[in-house]
């Protein structure tokens, strides 16, 4: 189990939220069809820090971005949506 | 050393003590005409096809720690071929036949049993969606018979259909040749059978590069070592993303987790495999005894094969409303594996942009059937250099292309389905 430290509740159970998709398959409207076919369908898939884009669901129901470690399930960084340099 | 009934009483009267290693432990040759990367099922079958079937005998499997170690020693080992689509029904009865002679093909008891996969029905729009695929089923000639509640209560008289009933029945789905096998000895089997046919089982032996020159593969780079190959085929489930991007390709894949538990071994109590059309929820029991359950996959992408509490706390209370009797139960242990999810549920089998590499991957958390299946149709492909017209939709441009394969319908997020 995760505790997960939303920005706007502080630490909560990963039950309480949803993974969406790493921040690399964000598409945009702007993009190339090749670009978009790139993001939406094919992943760099790391063991290690992945930038993903998560959904406080059964909380505040805000989108927010954290950089999440695959392997040992740390989590650093995490930022309401939008906010990411 | 041929395994029968007399081989096995002569062993008796010595104590055990007397049986022959079932397969050697040879260190790597300089070079062979074929390395697949993975010694699970998928990777040990076609090892066995490529030198059984089609005569390539210079093969080598490398598995970096112990063969069957990852999803196919854990995984629920549900085999059916009850799907919805045309090019799954092929490929999965494909594989169904091949597992009623495996035994037999082997010479290895798989302990491949056709208890019967059923699916339950809980409201109308279920008994619905059950009856159309039991009817695109039988229209690919596959076994299926849609059931009234009472033929389910009287299958499986613990399973509670009472009007009270937290998930009510309303009927069911069941494939009668569906069932369940013994992980470990299909890949202790497949590894017997490819080596008896001159195929070299390497263990503790990790793929950590890949030799290209001039966009063809010529060998790999490993912890024991460089090997050379004229063609490699990876096979290697969760890990999938990795070693493709030794080779530096991204694929259509996500690692995510599956867990599953087992209570303490019991008397037989449920001699059907239980599925459902709403809940995820799966239940079935072990030789051993012990009942083995599943749920929901955890839904984000992970490799730490360590999953969180409530996704078993879920399946768990889905399994006691189903059958209120393993309420007695004490749970013995859970685990989870990494599995490769595709983006439309459905795996690939094919030939990758480096000349020589080839794929067989995304079978998501329902791989274990189609384990002889697809090391018949990975092997055609290593062997002959074309995929067979069984594996030919199952390609890794099909989502650029617009010919997913989306068996459940719920679109290409991984965690959704
Ligand atoms: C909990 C759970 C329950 C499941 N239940 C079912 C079920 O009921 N029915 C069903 O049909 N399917 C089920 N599945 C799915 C099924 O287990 C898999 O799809 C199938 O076993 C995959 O087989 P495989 O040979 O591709 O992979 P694996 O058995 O995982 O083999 C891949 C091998 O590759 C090796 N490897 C990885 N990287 C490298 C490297 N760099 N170099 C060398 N070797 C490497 C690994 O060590 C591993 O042994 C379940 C999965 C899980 C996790
Ligand atoms: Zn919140």
């Amino acid at each position: 189990m995760m505790l997960i430290p939303c920005p706007h509740c502080g630490p909560r159970a990963h039950a309480e939220f949803t993974f969406d998709r790493p921040v690399e398959a964000i598409t945009r409207p702007d993009e190339t069809p090749d670009a978009l076919v790139r993001n939406l369908f094919s992943r760099d898939n790391p063991r290690g820090p992945s930038r993903e884009l998560w959904r406080h669901t059964y909380g505040c129901r805000s989108w927010i971005t954290l950089t999440r470690d695959t392997a040992t399930h740390a989590i650093t960084d995490v930022r309401p949506v939008g906010a990411d340099a | 050393m041929k395994y029968s009934a007399l081989s096995l009483l002569r062993a008796g009267l010595g104590g055990h003590k007397d049986w022959p290693r079932a397969w050697r432990d040879p260190d790597p040759k300089p070079h062979y005409d074929v390395i697949i990367i993975g010694g699970g099922g998928h990777g040990l079958t076609t090892a066995f096809y490529l030198a059984a079937v089609h005569g390539v005998r210079k093969v080598a499997v490398l598995e970096r720690s112990w063969i069957g170690g990852g999803n196919t020693g854990r995984n629920t080992t549900i085999v059916r071929s009850n799907y919805r689509l045309p090019q799954l029904h092929a490929l999965m009865e494909l594989s169904l036949k091949r597992w009623e002679g495996m035994s037999d093909e082997i010479n290895y008891n798989v302990m491949f049993s056709q208890r019967g996969a059923l699916f339950l029905g809980h409201s109308d729009s279920d008994m619905l969606q059950l009856a159309q695929k039991g009817d695109a089923m039988r229209a690919d000639g596959i076994d299926a018979d849609l059931m009234t509640r009472d033929q389910v209560a009287r299958l499986i008289p613990l399973l509670d259909v009472s009007s009270t009933a937290r998930y009510p029945v309303q009927g069911g789905l069941i494939q009668r040749r569906g069932g369940t096998a013994r992980h470990d000895a299909v890949a202790w089997g497949y590894a017997r059978a490819a080596d008896r046919l001159g195929v070299d089982i390497i263990q503790n032996c990790e793929v950590t590069g890949m030799d290209i020159t001039g966009g063809r593969i010529t060998g790999v780079q490993t912890s024991r070592g460089a090997i050379g190959a004229d063609r490699v085929g990876i096979a290697v489930a969760g890990n999938s993303g990795r070693v493709a991007a030794l080779a530096d390709l991204r694929l259509p894949i996500e690692s995510h987790l599956l867990q599953a538990f087992v209570s303490e071994p019991v008397k037989p109590m449920i001699d059907t495999v239980i599925m459902t059309q709403s809940l995820h929820c799966y239940i079935s029991q072990s030789d051993k005894g012990e009942i083995v359950l599943g749920g929901d996959p955890d839904a984000y992408p992970t490799y730490s094969q360590r999953g969180a509490p409530h996704i078993i706390e879920k399946a768990a209370a889905e399994a006691l409303a189903l059958v209120p009797a393993l309420s007695r139960l004490r749970m013995l242990r859970s685990w989870a594996g990494t599995t490769d999810m595709s983006f439309d549920g459905s795996p690939f089998i094919d030939a990758t942009p480096v000349e020589g590499l080839y794929f067989n991957g995304g079978w998501c958390y329902g791989g274990f059937k189609a384990t002889p299946g697809s090391g018949w149709l990975f092997a055609h492909l290593l062997a002959r250099g074309e995929s067979h017209p069984v594996a030919a939709p199952f390609r890794l441009d099909r989502f650029e292309t617009g010919h997913t394969m989306d068996e459940p319908g719920v679109g290409p997020m991984p965690q959704n389905r």
